[in-house]
């Protein structure tokens, strides 16, 4: 895997080019030479724990923070010198949903648009349109206090539309929702980006950008660690985990067999609970392990596919995990 | 939640993303999102009535209380005090009226809504001039409301009609023009709380130093020298002359050079400082 990048001179066909990106906040580097390439019309995903700097690099190409060092153009626009016609171009959506608590959904969106040239009339109208397809026009008229976070970061996205702008910025927008919500928001995402929009993603979820981002940077104390593909990247990380409990914790002995056999993988056994821990080349070969349990009468309690997760994809690229523990567990559960 | 967003792509900007970019905001723009911003701020006002205590229940109380307790010990009597008191509370209601404008400035900039403000394309001084612009309200209720309760305590301006009102405008315009230095304070200080002590640490001075209360010749040489130049007296003065004298002194171009300063200094300030903050 292509494990650093090798910027080129910004042509057309970037969205976002971003040089040796530094942000100091007084002798700590939050963004710390950061070089990034997002091709129009992608989605760009960019992985890391809390505090790897995703938020403030954000920031920085949004206009939002000065930039240190380096050099950023958006569409071949300078970040640093023409902000006014930066903000034109981007639309923002933050971790935190930007919009006013004292107004009403459909006044948010009203008051987003007058500020962006809409006519009344025509801000209206975009409102309405919005809440309709975002599924917020019952609750339109409603304080903002009564929204659940899911229909926060959804009217937080309408209004980062009301422009239509050619690239978006999405700052962890799934993080703190429920996985209904969670898979709600990715349609969404992808919708805009069939449309044309290039989209720009930061998450903590492996997965996540997995699901939606074309190509991923890792970042991790300001700097880039890796990029490519989500394929790449997990390939670089190694296989799933095959995780078994057996019914009967005596027997566990002769499931270890069992695998041995079909997988031709060393498990790693926890007699203690009756489990039982392997790597799984190919996520196939798990129902091969099932079926062969069965034919020796091995009952199984619970069976988990878990891929690899972002603390094993930073142990694996960094040297060290995730600061906190916040690591995703996409786990397929499989049988029980 | 359907997900049929046609609406919200535009593809002609799609494709040409850095067509048609406007190299600043206009003048015409400028004014436009100001009054946005300006019916944000009364919406706010709306669902949070008790911002309006100030400028109601504090004119009224202090209107009373001020008049019967120096009434008697610096004019001889409430009513011959009233036309001295009336447009010092003026011009008190109306400072303490613009302190609030910093205080709410600063903690409706900690809200994540004025991350979305900073993003978008539009003047900078839209969102400090568009609460402003809302909180003429503010003024004119507090104005209004002192001048009621002192014609109910037996205040009757010498000024007439025309001189009441004009006092009453200026007022308005002293607290508008004023209002900027506590705005550039909620964008330099770093909490709500900092603000209101440091506010209240002008306020306080330039009100009570000042002939808002009493009149200057009561006091000693240096404080009364003090209080010449303090622009609160040039206000009060300048509000006398036309409540009670129906007269456009000297006193009330005093007034308004002293707040066309402020502005000029303070409004620029503001600005900077609130672009720069992260």
């Amino acid at each position: 895997m292509d494990i650093h990048t090798h910027p080129t001179a910004p042509g057309p066909d970037l969205a976002v080019s971003a040089h040796g990106l530094v942000k100091t906040f007084g002798d700590f580097r939050a963004v710390d030479g950061v070089d990034l390439e997002v091709r129009r019309g992608e989605v760009f995903g960019v992985l890391g724990p809390n505090g790897a700097g995703k938020t403030t690099m954000i920031r920085m190409l949004a206009t939002l923070l000065p930039i240190d060092g380096g050099r950023a153009e958006i569409f071949g626009v300078d970040v640093a010198t023409r902000a006014h016609e930066i903000r034109q171009l981007v639309g923002v959506t933050g971790q935190y949903a930007s919009v006013d608590e004292n107004l009403t959904a459909r006044e948010n969106l009203w008051l987003f648009g007058r500020l962006q040239g809409l006519s009344s009339k025509r801000a209206k109208a975009t409102a309405a349109e919005l809440l309709g397809s975002f599924g917020l026009e019952e609750a339109a008229n409603r304080p903002i206090s009564q929204f659940s976070g899911g229909m926060r970061r959804r009217l937080d996205l309408a209004a980062s539309l009301i422009s239509r702008p050619p690239l978006i910025f999405l700052d962890e927008p799934t993080t703190g929702l429920d996985p209904r919500t969670r898979g709600q928001m990715w349609d969404t995402i992808r919708t805009l980006v069939a449309d044309g929009c290039t989209v720009l993603l930061t998450t903590q979820y492996l997965d996540e950008a997995d699901q939606l981002a074309d190509r991923i940077a890792v970042i991790d104390r300001g700097r880039t660690v890796a990029e490519g593909t989500p394929d790449e990247l997990k390939s670089s990380v190694g296989t799933s985990t095959l995780q078994l409990r057996l019914a009967d914790r005596e027997r566990i002995a002769d499931a270890a067999d069992v695998v041995r056999r079909i997988l031709g993988e060393e498990p790693v056994l926890t007699p203690e609970s009756g489990g039982l821990n392997v790597a799984l080349p190919d996520a196939d070969r798990a129902a091969d392990v099932l079926i062969a349990l069965r034919e020796a009468r091995l009952s199984v309690a619970s069976v988990s596919v878990a891929k690899p997760t972002l603390d094993e994809v930073f142990l694996a690229l960094t040297g060290h995990g995730t600061d906190d523990s916040t690591s995703d567990s996409a786990e397929i559960k499989e049988a029980s | 939640m359907t997900t049929m967003l046609a609406p919200t792509v535009d593809h002609d900007r799609v494709a040409h993303p850095t067509r048609d970019l406007a190299p600043h905001v206009s003048l015409r723009d400028t004014l436009t999102q100001t009054f946005a911003m300006a019916w944000r701020a009364t919406k706010k006002m709306r669902r949070n009535p008790e911002q309006f205590f100030d400028v109601t229940i504090q004119p009224l109380l202090f209107t009373a209380m001020f008049a019967y307790i120096f009434g008697g010990a610096i004019s001889g009597d409430v009513a011959s005090y009233l036309p001295i008191i009336i447009p010092g509370i003026l011009a008190q209601t109306a400072l303490t009226a613009c302190m609030a404008t910093g205080i709410q400035l600063r903690e409706d900039m900690d809200k994540g809504v004025f991350d979305r403000f900073k993003s978008l394309p539009i003047a900078r001084i839209a969102p400090l001039a568009g609460p402003m612009v809302a909180d003429l309200l503010r003024y004119a209720t507090a104005a209004v409301l002192t001048v009621a309760t002192g014609i109910a305590m037996g205040f009757r301006p010498g000024g007439g009609v025309l001189g009441t009102l004009g006092g009453i405008l200026l007022t308005i315009a002293a607290g508008w023009s004023l209002a900027w230095i506590f705005t550039w304070l909620g964008t330099v200080a770093r909490t709500a709380q900092s603000v209101q002590g440091i506010s209240m640490m002008i306020m306080f001075p330039l009100t009570f130093l000042s002939n808002a209360f009493v009149p200057s010749s009561t006091l000693p040489g240096w404080l009364a020298a003090f209080v010449k130049v303090n622009p609160v007296s040039h206000v009060v003065s300048a509000v006398r002359d036309l409540m009670n004298d129906g007269q456009v002194t000297a006193e009330v171009g005093f007034a308004l050079l002293g707040c066309a300063i402020v502005v000029a200094v303070f409004a620029p300030l503001a600005v900077r400082s609130y672009s720069r903050k992260m």
